[in-house]
């Protein structure tokens, strides 16, 4: 099973799914990435599907579940780059990725990421 | 079981993206558009999970089908596990048997012109789903 890589730039963790996604290395990278968020102190996650050809329900819920732990271990995530293809057929598959937040493309998932982290440091409670 | 050359074997976790490999040369093949391609491929992606995850592993087979000028591609995923017993409510978004999101058949059922199933509780499960391009 080919694992995805995790590259990490200053406290932010890129991750760049380049591979037709098998389940089993879906699952774990959601767990390298919780593990590399803890062992890493990074603030934001940015995942870069733009080479993913399909989402389904199974890779759905994986994101969602990535997004969902990253928040409770205190770190943003943005998923990036999603082809048009894919998001007209995740939606009518039903799938709305709640939790999820999304971008057109790296720079603007990047700058999303930069402006939750401008908000964590004016918000001590946030 | 033999499969047929016009058939992918559902055995294993890797065979899911082996069927959606060959659904995506089919779909190019009969020059379906991008989105389409799309929504048949996503759609077998959930069916075969469901062949090798709830009937305990079964194939996929494929026929390229003809209506008037119009072609099409036909794909049924049979397998021989405990079958479904109440289809009404497997077909309802959300209700799953398992772990999952409970959007593989009705998610499925939305993304293609034909949608058949037929199940026998202790004999198997058989969808077929049809788009024309």
């Amino acid at each position: 099973m080919t694992r995805i890589p995790i590259l990490q730039m200053g406290d932010c963790l890129l991750v760049t799914i380049q591979v037709d996604l098998q389940d089993r290395a879906a699952v774990s990278l959601q767990e390298d990435l919780a593990n590399k968020i803890e062992s890493s102190g990074a603030r934001s996650v940015l995942i870069d599907i733009s080479a993913l050809e399909i989402v389904d329900s199974f890779i759905g819920r994986m994101l969602a579940g990535i997004s969902g732990v990253a928040r409770v271990l205190d770190a943003a995530t943005v998923v990036v780059g999603m082809q048009p293809a894919v998001a007209i057929t995740l939606v009518e598959l039903g799938l709305s990725l709640n939790g999820v937040r999304t971008a057109l493309n790296v720079e603007r998932g990047m700058r999303l990421l930069r402006v939750a982290a401008e908000e964590r440091v004016h918000d001590p409670d946030a | 079981m033999t499969p047929t050359p016009d058939a992918v074997e559902l055995r294993v976790e890797t065979d899911i993206v082996i069927c959606r490999q060959a659904v995506r040369r089919l779909t190019q093949t009969l020059n379906f558009s991008l989105v389409d391609q799309t929504r048949m491929i996503t759609a077998a992606s959930e069916l075969a999970r469901n062949t090798l995850v709830y009937g305990g592993g079964g194939e996929m087979r494929w026929t390229v089908v003809q209506r008037d000028t119009r072609a099409g591609l036909r794909l049924d995923f049979e397998d021989h596990g405990e079958g479904i017993p109440d289809l009404g409510l497997a077909l309802t978004d959300g209700w799953t048997s398992g772990g999952g999101m409970g959007l593989g058949l009705s998610g499925s059922k939305r993304l293609v012109h034909d949608f058949v199933i037929r199940s026998v509780v202790g004999e198997g499960t058989c969808v077929t789903i049809t788009r024309w391009a």
